[in-house]
């Protein structure tokens, strides 16, 4: 007889009558399950759009919302401002990684020689976790170019990015602090027992498995940052949403908003199943055992 | 020659003194074993040893040079000793080969090459020749414990200190670890070590010391003191080992 690593015996099976049993029951349920399921949505769905396309506004709001020609009109000119967007998030996602990167490190170094670097990057974080976003953005934008300073940007644009960055930097440091300090004293123990300084155990040890660690919450962050740079249309930048606002505004028809609602949903909806996708490889198999 | 000594070390957590006018000295080649019961101190002094906890007073030499001193420079001390603790501590990021690779690539300044073909040969040296591509958690506890003794002795070591090395290994995968511990005894190896595992200690230690009241309550050739302790605690102590 043959047998493996584990030294157990692989001899022929065939299932018990009683495991036979257990699976012909198991099948039976999934299939009453995905039946229900399937029923339900669909007349969920019906009454719905009954609801709705019965309703005496609907002609109205299908019209404003919902105009297929003012949607092809519109799209060209949506779709480029929706490309700045795109532009703006992979740009301001690699510095704000950076960023966020520093300062949690900056916020986990000890010993007092460190206190001012440590107090600078909690006071960062305190202000602008705590700001909304649009007031940090409106701040900079109207407020820099008022100050003339010489040498100092008066390009909307980038002073919009720089909101983003100043107010994302201070959540994804914070995710990634966690990170860090999830990572047993042990791993450090390990590290530094053999030699390595501090700097090299951040480097080598700490800081890859934290950041595996909270991957997760980090794209949850990068979903967030796509939808966020809309917001910087509020300083006449011609993204996506102002782009929609100046189609709209020639015949106040809403449609273009749609159209930029279904752009950022083309580029969101993938980003979080490919978010949920990390989250579970990470999960490994049999982590959860049968739960 | 007295390749480790220590002389007066204090070290308590709080209010709780762990040491307290502690005194040991290890010579070359020598194999010193620590018993007591726990929260004696055993794994407190392999970790001031090793600089992992900053001792309150008395002094540690490491082959002469004063290690406690401030000025010493913590790093190159540790680089000169090897630990292996009872929770393995392997980076389970890193696959086994790299696990063993990065103190002598990032510390010692050795090629990666160079480096690869010296973790390898440990790799065989500890029976583990196989698994050099594997991740930490697809082995066995007693597989995952020698990689970290091969971790530790890639970069020669002075001195290797081991801290219950065995503690959450079934008998069965102690075996395997012991094993291999005497052969390093035998080779030479100049070691410290916390256990509770009496037949081992009588097996590999040139000295057994018994840990009691923060110092060295008791110590001796194994032959003596885990037969015929002198001093009640240490036979209070041992009493409870029925192996004996």
């Amino acid at each position: 007889m043959s047998t493996n690593d584990t030294g157990m015996p692989s001899r022929p099976w065939s299932p018990s009558a009683v495991e036979l049993d257990r699976r012909a029951f198991r099948r039976a349920r999934t299939t009453r399950s995905v039946v229900t399921a399937t029923l339900s949505s669909i007349v969920v769905f019906l009454v719905l759009s009954v609801v709705i396309t019965r309703s005496p506004g609907w002609p109205r709001v299908k019209e404003t919302y919902f105009s297929w020609d003012k949607a092809v009109s519109s799209f060209p000119a949506v779709l480029e401002g929706f490309w700045l967007n795109v532009r703006i998030m992979v740009i301001c996602g690699a510095i704000i990684g950076a960023f966020g990167l520093a300062l949690a490190i900056m916020r986990t170094l000890r010993g007092p020689v460190f206190f001012p670097v440590r107090a600078f990057a909690t006071a960062f974080t305190d202000t602008f976790r705590g700001l909304p976003l649009i007031l940090v953005i409106l701040l900079l934008g109207f407020g820099v170019p008022a100050l003339n300073i010489e040498g100092v940007t008066n390009d909307v644009l980038l002073l919009g990015c720089t909101g983003l960055v100043l107010s994302y930097s201070a959540y994804v440091g914070e995710v990634i602090r966690a990170g860090i300090e999830s990572i047993h004293p042990s791993q450090r123990a390990a590290a530094r027992s053999l030699g390595l300084t501090h700097v090299q155990t951040l480097r080598f040890v700490v800081i890859p498995q934290a950041l595996r660690r909270v991957m997760p919450a980090l794209l949850n962050d990068l979903v967030s940052l796509q939808k966020d740079s809309g917001l910087i249309s509020i300083l006449g930048v011609v993204d996506a949403v102002q782009a929609a606002h100046i189609e709209e505004a020639a015949d106040f028809n809403y449609t273009p908003y749609v159209v930029a609602g279904v752009l950022f949903l083309s580029l969101t909806v993938p980003m979080t199943r490919f978010t949920d996708w990390v989250a579970r490889r990470q999960g490994g198999p049999g982590v959860g055992g049968a739960v | 020659m007295s390749d480790l000594s220590v002389v007066g070390l204090r070290k308590a957590f709080g209010n709780h003194v762990v040491l307290s006018g502690f005194d040991l000295s290890v010579a070359h080649g020598e194999c010193v074993v620590l018993i007591g019961a726990s929260g004696s101190g055993k794994s407190t002094v392999l970790r001031c040893v090793n600089l992992l906890e900053t001792v309150d007073d008395g002094v540690i030499r490491l082959g002469g040079d004063d290690v406690t001193d401030p000025r010493a420079d913590p790093d190159a001390v540790r680089a000169r000793m090897g630990i292996v603790f009872q929770s393995y501590n392997l980076f389970p990021h890193l696959r086994v080969l790299d696990n063993i690779t990065l103190a002598p690539v990032r510390v010692h300044g050795v090629a990666r090459a160079a480096a690869e073909r010296a973790a390898r040969e440990m790799l065989d040296r500890v029976g583990l020749a196989d698994k050099a591509s594997a991740r930490p958690d697809e082995l066995s506890g007693g597989q995952q414990q020698r990689v970290a003794i091969a971790r530790a002795l890639v970069n020669s070591p002075e001195l290797m200190l081991l801290d219950e090395v065995t503690s959450a290994l079934d008998p069965e995968l102690v075996g395997e670890v012991l094993e291999l511990l005497v052969d390093l005894k035998r080779d030479g190896m100049t070691m410290l070590l916390a256990t509770h595992e009496m037949a081992f200690a009588k097996q590999v230690a040139d000295r057994v010391c018994f840990l009691h009241g923060g110092r060295v309550h008791e110590e001796g050739p194994p032959s003596e003191l885990l037969v015929a302790p002198r001093e009640d605690r240490t036979r209070q102590f041992l009493s409870r080992f029925v192996s004996l």
